[in-house]
């Protein structure tokens, strides 16, 4: 076995013990922990492929933003922390044979498929990458940042209701004005100075 | 290098994460699910980009795509799951049956 076959099995090894306690940890935060390790092994196996940016990009987008984001996300719905409650037998047994099956018959089809195939290991360099990302693929590269920009603004779009406007959203006719952002709530909402309280749909949400 | 390792490893993730998609009842772990199964597309991408050997590195190219692309998703899912969070007071998937039937 050469190098890379080693450095290969080792991160096999270790992202898929982490991806399993991901999956099985009783303890959410702790499955968040675990798939940075997870997500760590993922940029090892990029790094043996010779995928230098690649790599660096998946521990500074996944490790250092998807999952803080996940941890917040774990924090503001105020997530149990430690063990939660256990599916039923059936909400177990089930995925655990549909996963099972998956990857006998994915590793079925890639032995059949690629047990001759070798990769070249060829280092491909940053500046190289960078090259062709903003030359043959400029137009999608920038369609890609314009869907981030619109996913960001849908997020906070979507995020942005406050607490007391009820279980269904109302017709979004608030002026856009900064005072809008901080809408009062229905308790509240006779007090704020300078504004007439919008009475029709107030009520509705009260 | 084997093409075999590199695939077999991304069908573990990709298995793993279908298992945890379908199990978990938090909606913020079944995000993670998803993030494991991309994490194992993206592996696929760069080895089959290594395989092929292109001079426009398409391989790696599609992986920083479906990176970005699963960055946004997050950003979206979060922001879903909060405003169900908020409505509901609950993050079990099952509970989001508001438009069932």
């Amino acid at each position: 076995m050469t190098v890379p076959d080693v450095m290969m099995l080792f991160v096999t090894v270790l992202g898929g013990t982490a991806a399993l306690l991901v999956v099985t940890s009783r303890n959410v935060v702790h499955s968040a922990l675990y798939l940075v390790v997870a997500l760590l092994a993922v940029a090892g196996a990029f790094l043996t492929l010779g995928a230098e940016f690649v790599a660096w990009a998946q521990v500074l987008v996944y490790v250092g933003a998807v999952v803080v984001l996940l941890l917040f996300g774990l924090m503001l719905t105020r997530a149990p922390i430690g063990p939660m409650a256990q599916g039923n037998e059936l909400g177990r047994a089930l995925p655990l044979a549909v996963s099972i099956a998956l990857f006998a018959v994915l590793v079925t089809l890639i032995f059949q498929s690629f047990s001759g195939t070798t990769i070249s290991l060829t280092h491909v360099s940053p500046a190289a990458l960078g090259e062709v990302l903003y030359v043959a693929f400029a137009l999608p590269f920038m369609a890609l940042g314009l869907l981030l920009t619109l996913a960001l603004i849908g997020a906070v779009v979507i995020a942005r209701r406050e607490e007391g406007e009820g279980p269904l959203p109302e017709p979004d006719e608030e002026p856009s004005d900064a005072a809008a952002l901080r809408e009062p709530t229905p308790s509240d909402v006779s007090t704020v100075p300078g504004r007439p309280a919008p009475s029709g749909e107030r009520e509705v949400s009260a | 290098m084997e093409a075999v390792y590199p695939l077999t490893f991304a069908a573990l993730l990709f298995s793993i994460g279908a298992y945890g998609l379908l199990s978990r009842r938090n909606a913020v772990l079944v995000l993670m699910s998803l993030e494991l199964m991309l994490a194992a597309v993206t592996i696929n991408l760069v080895t089959f980009g290594a395989i092929a050997g292109d001079g426009l590195l398409t391989g790696q190219v599609f992986a920083l795509f479906v990176m970005a692309i699963g960055a946004a998703e997050i950003g979206v899912g979060i922001a879903i799951i909060l405003l169900i969070y908020r409505n509901r007071a609950s993050v079990n998937i099952d509970d989001a049956d508001l438009m069932r039937y």
